[in-house]
């Protein structure tokens, strides 16, 4: 039971997809300025990286090795097209928000890359749980964006309204930047740095190391 | 493992794989068809009936939608063309299509649309006795990073603003997508279109000055969206100019429509 816990709870702080290894910012950036929106993006992403991996895993050992990533492939599309249908005919007004992001939840890397590097390996249930464990990691990163953009960039959350505008005759005025992409970054950014503050761990090796500065006569 | 690799086992597994998953995806596609057609209509009715103001909350938006009637209008004649069916005709397709539309060249083509269809769907909303209360227009043009398509609506004297909503645009959030703010679209309610004859309402920077004597055919700009407005005064100028429905809101007033 351990090892399924560990599965489960592993890639949310001590492996995070987003935090650590750096997969799905893109989505992370587009979807997170509303938090409801995010939401239905978060949960529409677990449901399809915990069933492609189940997928995967069944017919492992059948898969060709010259047509993997095609068969892998398949299965994704597949599933993000039945959560696109499914969006559209039950939550409307939500699927026009996501628009092509619910699209590109097949380019998503963590979906890939889980697919790859563990339901390839593993027997289903375990990697079952290693997509839920990933999708969860995924959302904690993007809710805690969310709720910070939305709830200083509109004021709002879930589209109601906590800190009340100026431009409405409150007292709070907005940060424009956190509605654009690019405060994603800088949020994701800081998530990363306090995450690797608690885990020492996660600390990269830098690549290479600068020289130190000696005089130019013995440099040459 | 290595029969995996076999061309034939290769074969097998992509043909089967192809088959179980388009069985999968077709039957959703199939059964949510329905469900998704009736929450694509609803979501056009209700940016219709926001756009004329007419939306309230808590009401059915089809029983709303009732004192509505969608007329399909030739933009060439300015008249009815009731041999086109509005359930039927798609007029975002039909502008696309070079025999169901026409090329705008650079003078006539305000909104930066390109080309322009042949006909668009209008809504037309009855009072109690059958007369025309507020006619609907679809307009659609250029802002800053993508077409705003919407809807503007007219009182029945074919000149004052009833209201006026975009429903689909890809502008900044917070700068040009306060096109979308109740409190910027509360300023075009009782604007006035027509000067003389000419298209004359406009968006201006800043706020309008109620004494001023243009004050009824401007509205207050949008701040830090400069360009977004200006699209928003080119296609609202384009739409209701003579390469749009001037001569359909004409002949409506004077009853030849």
């Amino acid at each position: 039971m351990d090892s399924v816990k560990d599965t489960l709870t592993t890639p949310i702080f001590k492996n995070n997809p987003i935090a650590l290894q750096i997969l799905g910012i893109c989505s992370a950036l587009a979807v997170t300025s509303s938090l409801q929106v995010t939401l239905v993006m978060c949960v529409a992403l677990t449901f399809v990286t915990a069933f492609a991996n189940l997928g995967v895993s069944l017919i492992r050992q059948h898969i060709p090795g010259s047509i993997r990533i095609i068969v892998q492939m398949v299965i994704i599309a597949s599933l993000v097209i039945l959560v696109d249908q499914v969006l559209k005919a039950y939550a409307y007004a939500i699927s026009k928000q996501l628009s092509v992001f619910v699209g590109l939840i097949i380019t998503n890397c963590i979906v890939m890359g889980r697919a790859e590097a563990f339901a390839m390996k593993n027997p289903p249930v375990p990697s079952f749980i290693d997509g839920i464990g990933n999708g969860l990691g995924y959302s904690v990163v993007l809710i805690t964006v969310a709720v910070i953009r939305e709830l200083f960039g509109a004021g709002k959350l879930m589209g109601i309204e906590i800190l009340p505008l100026v431009t409405e005759g409150g007292w709070y005025n907005p940060n424009g930047l956190l509605l654009l992409p690019p405060s994603a970054f800088f949020l994701i950014g800081l998530f990363i740095w306090a995450l690797r503050a608690f885990h020492k761990e996660q600390v990269e090796e830098p690549d290479f190391k600068l020289a130190k500065h000696v005089p130019v006569k013995e440099g040459v | 493992m290595s029969s995996n690799d076999s061309i034939k086992k290769t074969l097998i597994v992509a043909f089967s794989l192809c088959i179980v998953c388009s069985v999968i995806v077709s039957t959703a596609a199939v059964m949510l068809k329905p469900a998704q057609e009736a929450n694509k209509t609803l979501d056009r009715k209700r940016n219709i009936l926001a756009a004329a103001g007419m939306l309230q909350e808590g009401m059915s938006v089809e029983e709303q939608f009732s004192q509505v009637t969608a007329r399909v209008v030739d933009l060439r004649t300015g008249r009815f063309a009731d041999d086109v069916d509005p359930d039927n005709y798609d007029q975002r397709k039909a502008a696309k299509d070079p025999t169901g539309s026409e090329r705008l060249s650079a003078a006539q083509d305000q909104a930066k649309i390109a080309r322009r269809e042949h006909y668009a769907i209008v809504y037309l909303v009855e009072d109690s006795n059958g007369d025309v209360d507020k006619v609907i227009l679809p307009v659609h043009g250029a802002g800053l990073w993508s077409t705003l398509y919407g809807f503007i609506a007219l009182e029945s004297d074919g000149n004052t603003v009833a209201g006026l909503g975009f429903y689909e645009h890809g502008e900044t959030p917070g700068l040009g997508g306060e096109v979308d703010n109740p409190r910027w679209k509360a300023f075009w309610p009782g604007k006035q279109v027509y000067r003389d004859g000419e298209v004359n309402i406009a968006l201006i920077k800043g706020s309008v000055d109620p004494g001023n004597a243009s004050a009824p055919w401007q509205i207050d700009g949008l701040a830090g969206a400069t360009l977004t407005a200006n699209g928003v005064t080119n296609l609202v100028q384009f739409w209701l100019g003579e390469n749009g429905f001037q001569s359909f809101l004409d002949n409506l007033k004077s009853g030849e429509a």
